[in-house]
């Protein structure tokens, strides 16, 4: 059974095996060559994981504070959309944003748009994809940390003539942090990850770190190099998340 | 104190006495609530929507889904089998999904158990290796796993599909179980075995029934998990494609309505599921 999930620790040693004699070259290599779709997959987590927690903090706070005996139905009605796999949603947005589709169509043929306007296709696009699909990575955490705070404190707060804003800033957001750091942590690693966004919604210029490990793998069969690409890609993600589990402890995180 | 401070928060019909304390300004929370919840379903919608549109079609093309509204027509619930790789590729998601939720319940069940019952050498690096399994990007899970097999040359189809997806799933049992079994109480075990029970009597009739809602929590996550799962079934599924993989294929050449039919379809199917067991929990306590 330890064997069974420790898998993921073994196979990333075992990735290096086939071709051990020039495996440090792959790394400087792969480093080298693919430098800026890195620097473009970590600038995009940081973006997407920014946009993500201001999106989130006030809906995950409204319900956590106001939801009342409605907080498991809001809940509830958040998370519907993600019972679809999150390849349709994707395929649902290029659909949507499309150059003549539902909702630039109608704009362009009454004039407010001019015709060669396009979203599909820009980083903009990718963005805002990522960061559809990531919400619940946000959200949730964020709502079980407000959740968890007694709603007393601030009252204890008001009771010492703070006003809201104060109440809200050296109360609430303070007790919050753990779950901002818990939403940082798990919205920023599959935001760097991934391709499936940058896939459908991107296009010439938005390709991201994953589209590459995804092509040398199964397009260009470049194994040690994908495996290369992926094990930096690892290695770079562990030491944050390494960094984040010293803080917190992964008890806090995984559960 | 909070319960009163919440209330009028509920209430719609503001009463007039309370008229001088309600200001503008607490409506913007609620409506832009409302709003993003419009706005995270708006796909979903659309996609159920557009599974009802029809398409034009010239002689010898396969139907694709038209941005525009065309017609309403009921004809692909009905064709909706219509595609042999498209209902292969569902039945592939429906059997991995099943059979991997499966395999990782039973023995996430007792890495679970193991991590929240017992202090052993080895405890955090076990606690480790269940946070990196859920917290590394899945491109990497799946490219260790893909060249794993290729260095095992495995060749790769539905049992790599099955073995990794049971993988991934392993550590989300693991982690809903231990959670049930550190608020178990260990004395429950104790009377049981007092009363001449063997440790295998114990653990079938006592600890397993205890930490069932959490296996069964760990089993359906895994289950939807599995269903959702694209980019570790890229990397592993070899000629095999599971429902995911079919649409992304799709997305090249164009997606056939026959996507968003079955698309509504497992939408339902989630929110009745979530619906039923919302519904015995709530009879339950």
């Amino acid at each position: 059974m330890l064997a069974m999930a420790g898998l993921a620790l073994q196979e990333g040693t075992s990735l290096e095996g086939f071709r051990l004699t020039w495996r440090f070259a792959n790394f400087t290599d792969a480093l080298s060559k693919y430098d800026e779709f890195f620097l473009r997959s970590l600038r995009n987590g940081a973006i997407v994981t920014g946009a993500s927690l201001l999106l989130s903090y006030p809906i995950a706070y409204w319900i956590a504070f106001y939801g009342g005996r409605f907080k498991t139905v809001f809940l509830f009605l958040l998370l519907l959309p993600f019972f679809v796999s999150f390849v349709i949603r994707t395929v649902s947005w290029s659909f949507i944003l499309s150059d003549d589709g539902i909702v630039f169509g109608p704009l362009k043929s009454i004039g407010l748009l001019p015709e060669g306007f396009r979203v599909v296709g820009k980083t903009f696009a990718v963005l805002a994809g990522i960061t559809y699909n990531l919400l619940p990575f946000t959200i949730l955490p964020l709502y079980v940390s407000l959740e968890r705070i007694d709603k007393s404190l601030v009252e204890a707060a008001k009771d010492l003539y703070s006003n809201k804003v104060q109440a809200f800033l050296k109360v609430v957001l303070p007790l919050s942090l753990p779950g901002v750091f818990a939403a940082i942590l798990l919205t920023s690693i599959p935001a760097v990850g991934d391709y499936v966004n940058a896939a459908v919604l991107g296009g010439p210029g938005t390709a991201m770190i994953g589209n590459v490990i995804q092509s040398e793998f199964l397009v260009a069969r470049d194994y040690p190099e994908a495996s290369a690409l992926a094990f930096i890609l690892m290695a770079a993600m562990l030491v944050g998340a390494t960094l984040y589990a010293r803080l917190l402890g992964t008890e806090e995180i995984t559960t | 104190m909070s319960a009163i401070a919440t209330e009028p928060r509920v209430v719609t019909a503001p009463a007039p006495t309370r008229q001088r304390r309600k200001r503008w300004t607490r409506f913007i929370l609620p409506t832009y609530t409302g709003a993003f919840m419009l706005y995270l379903s708006f796909p979903i919608f659309i996609i159920i929507l557009f599974s009802f549109n029809q398409t034009r079609t010239g002689f010898g093309t396969a139907p694709r889904v038209k941005t525009q509204w065309i017609g309403f027509t009921l004809d692909w619930y009905a064709r909706v089998f219509e595609i042999p790789d498209l209902t292969a590729a569902l039945q592939h998601s429906l059997l991995i999904a099943l059979s991997s939720a499966l395999a990782a319940a039973a023995l996430g069940t007792f890495i679970g158990l193991a991590l929240g019952r017992y202090r052993y050498k080895g405890r955090s690096a076990t606690d480790f290796v269940i946070f990196l399994s859920i917290s590394s990007p899945e491109i990497v899970l799946g490219a260790a796993l893909a060249s794993f097999f290729v260095s095992l040359s495995l060749p790769r189809g539905l049992f790599t599909l099955f073995l990794s997806h049971t993988m991934f799933s392993i550590a989300f049992v693991a982690v809903t179980v231990r959670a049930r079994a550190q608020g178990l109480d260990r004395s429950l075990e104790d009377a049981a075995m007092d009363l001449g029970a063997g440790p295998v009597t114990t653990f079938v009739k006592v600890t397993l029934p205890l930490v069932f809602p959490g296996i069964l929590a760990g089993f359906l996550l895994a289950f939807a998990l599995s269903m959702d799962d694209f980019v570790i079934s890229q990397f592993v599924q070899g000629p095999a494609t599971m429902f995911p993989t079919w649409v992304f294929g799709a997305t090249r050449v164009g997606i056939p309505p026959h996507v968003f039919v079955f698309a509504t379809f497992i939408f339902a199917g989630g929110v009745v599921l979530t619906l039923v067991i919302f519904a015995a929990l709530r009879r339950k306590t």
